[in-house]
C-alpha cells in the first residue's frame, strides 16, 4: 500500500475553519472554486450549511451569527464581492468581523473576458470599502494566511477577505 | 388582481388614516406586547423607530439599521441559527425587504423554528417621501413568502387580528411572516437622540446576549 496521500489543502482549511477558527456557519453561493469547503459543510451536522441566493446574504448573515456569538465564513466568487459592497458598512459602522473566502476569476490566465472586470477590481474595491485583503497563489500559503485572517477578523475584530487566486486555483479552460 | 392606478399619486404621507387603516406605531406596539420576549433585528426608518418606540429608545436586545438597506432579514437568519433558543424578530419595511427579497428564500429553505418576520407594510417609501412602493401597485409580500415556503404567513389589516399576531410571534413552530398593512401617514420622529454608530448598538446586543 502506497504511503498515506497528503490530505488535500481544501480539506486542511476546512478543518482549520471549523476546528481552529470555530467557524459554526458556512454560508455560500455555489462556486467551483469552493466545492470542497461547501461539500464538507454539507455533509457535517455540526455546523450550518447555507446556500444564498446572492452574496451580500452572507455578509449579514455573518454579522447576525457574530451579534448572537458564532462565527461564520462566507464563500463567494470574485464576481459575487461586487454584490455586497453596500452591506460592507455593516462591518465598518458596528465593527463587525468578518471572514470572506473568495475564490478569484478575471486574474491569473483568465480566458472569459466576462469575468476580467470585477476580478480586477475585488482587491481597490474591498479596500475602498475597509477591508483587510490577503492573497494567497500558493497551496502551503493558505493555512498560515488563513490563520492570520481568523486572528485579524475574529480578534482585532476586522473585516477580512483572503483572495484565493487563480495561480492557486488554476484557470478554467474555455475551448 | 388588477394593477392598481396609481399615475395620480402624489409623494406625501395621507393627512390621516383613512377608514379601518391601523396606525403603525400602534399596530406594531399591540402586536409585539411584552418586547423582552425577543431578540430584535430592525430595518431603517420607520421600522426602526416602530420597534423602539415599544422596546425603548435604548433596549438592548435591538439591533437597528440605519444604512445597509436589504440587511435585516439576512441579520435575522444567522442571529436565529447562533441562537437557537431565542426567538428572533425582524421588524422591516417592504421596502427595505423588497431589496433583498432573495433572503425570503434563503429562510425558507433553512426554516428557523426560532425566525419571524413582521413587515410593515405601508405602500411608501417614507423616508425619501412617501414614493409608492411596489406594495402600492398590487405586489404581495405575503404570497412570496408562501412560496418560500415560510411555515406560517399572515396578513393583518385590522385590530381583531392583533392577537393571533401576537401568539405567532412567541409560539410559531417554524419560521413565521406576518404581513402588517398600515395606513401611509406620518407617525412622525420618536423623541430624544437616535445613536447612529452601530457599534454602541452591537456592544449592548452581546452583552445583552451574554456573548461579549
Amino acid at each position: 500500500m502506497a504511503a498515506k496521500k497528503k490530505k488535500a489543502w481544501q480539506d486542511q482549511l476546512y478543518e482549520l475553519l471549523k476546528n481552529d477558527l470555530g467557524i459554526t456557519q458556512f454560508s455560500y453561493v455555489p462556486d467551483a472554486g469552493h466545492k470542497i469547503l461547501i461539500d464538507r459543510s454539507l455533509s457535517d451536522p455540526d455546523v450550518h450549511s447555507i446556500a444564498l441566493t446572492t452574496e451580500e446574504e452572507g455578509v449579514a448573515m455573518a454579522t447576525g451569527a457574530w451579534l448572537g456569538g458564532e462565527r461564520s465564513a462566507v464563500l463567494v466568487q470574485s464576481s459575487g464581492v461586487g454584490n455586497c459592497v453596500n452591506f460592507f458598512s455593516l462591518n465598518t459602522n458596528a465593527r463587525i468581523p468578518l471572514l470572506m473566502l473568495v475564490s478569484m476569476r478575471g486574474d491569473f490566465g483568465e480566458a472569459n473576458p466576462w469575468q476580467v472586470p470585477m476580478g480586477q477590481a475585488v482587491q481597490p474595491v474591498c479596500e475602498a470599502c475597509g477591508l483587510k485583503v490577503l492573497r494567497c497563489d500558493y497551496e502551503d500559503e493558505v493555512i498560515p494566511t488563513m490563520q492570520a485572517a481568523g486572528n485579524m477578523a475574529f480578534r482585532s475584530l476586522q473585516p477580512m477577505a483572503v483572495l484565493l487566486t487563480q495561480k492557486l486555483l488554476g484557470a478554467k479552460f474555455f475551448a | 388582481m388588477a394593477k392598481k392606478a396609481v399615475k395620480q399619486h402624489v409623494s406625501k404621507p395621507n393627512a390621516k388614516l383613512k377608514a379601518g387603516e391601523l396606525e403603525r406605531r400602534e399596530a406594531t406596539k399591540a402586536i409585539l406586547g411584552n418586547t423582552d420576549d425577543f431578540l430584535f433585528v430592525t430595518g431603517l426608518a420607520g421600522s426602526k423607530d416602530d420597534v423602539l418606540n415599544a422596546a425603548g429608545p435604548l433596549a438592548p436586545n435591538v439591533f437597528p439599521l440605519s444604512g445597509a438597506m436589504g440587511a435585516a432579514c439576512s441579520i435575522g437568519l444567522g442571529l436565529a441559527l447562533a441562537q437557537p433558543d431565542k426567538t428572533v424578530v425582524v421588524v422591516t419595511g417592504e421596502g427595505e425587504l423588497l431589496m433583498n427579497v432573495g433572503a425570503l428564500a434563503t429562510i425558507g429553505a433553512m426554516d428557523p423554528p426560532n425566525l419571524r418576520i413582521l413587515c410593515v407594510d405601508n405602500e411608501r417609501y417614507g423616508e425619501t417621501g412617501y414614493q409608492p412602493s411596489h406594495t402600492l401597485r398590487g405586489i404581495d409580500l405575503a404570497k412570496m413568502a408562501e412560496g418560500a415556503n415560510m411555515r406560517s404567513v399572515r396578513t393583518v389589516t385590522k385590530k381583531s387580528e392583533f392577537k393571533e399576531a401576537s401568539e405567532l410571534l412567541r409560539n410559531s413552530n417554524g419560521t413565521a411572516f406576518i404581513l402588517l398593512k398600515v395606513g401611509a401617514t406620518n407617525p412622525g420622529k420618536l423623541a430624544g437622540p437616535y445613536e447612529r454608530d452601530a457599534s454602541v448598538w452591537r456592544t449592548r446586543f452581546r452583552d445583552y446576549v451574554g456573548v461579549n
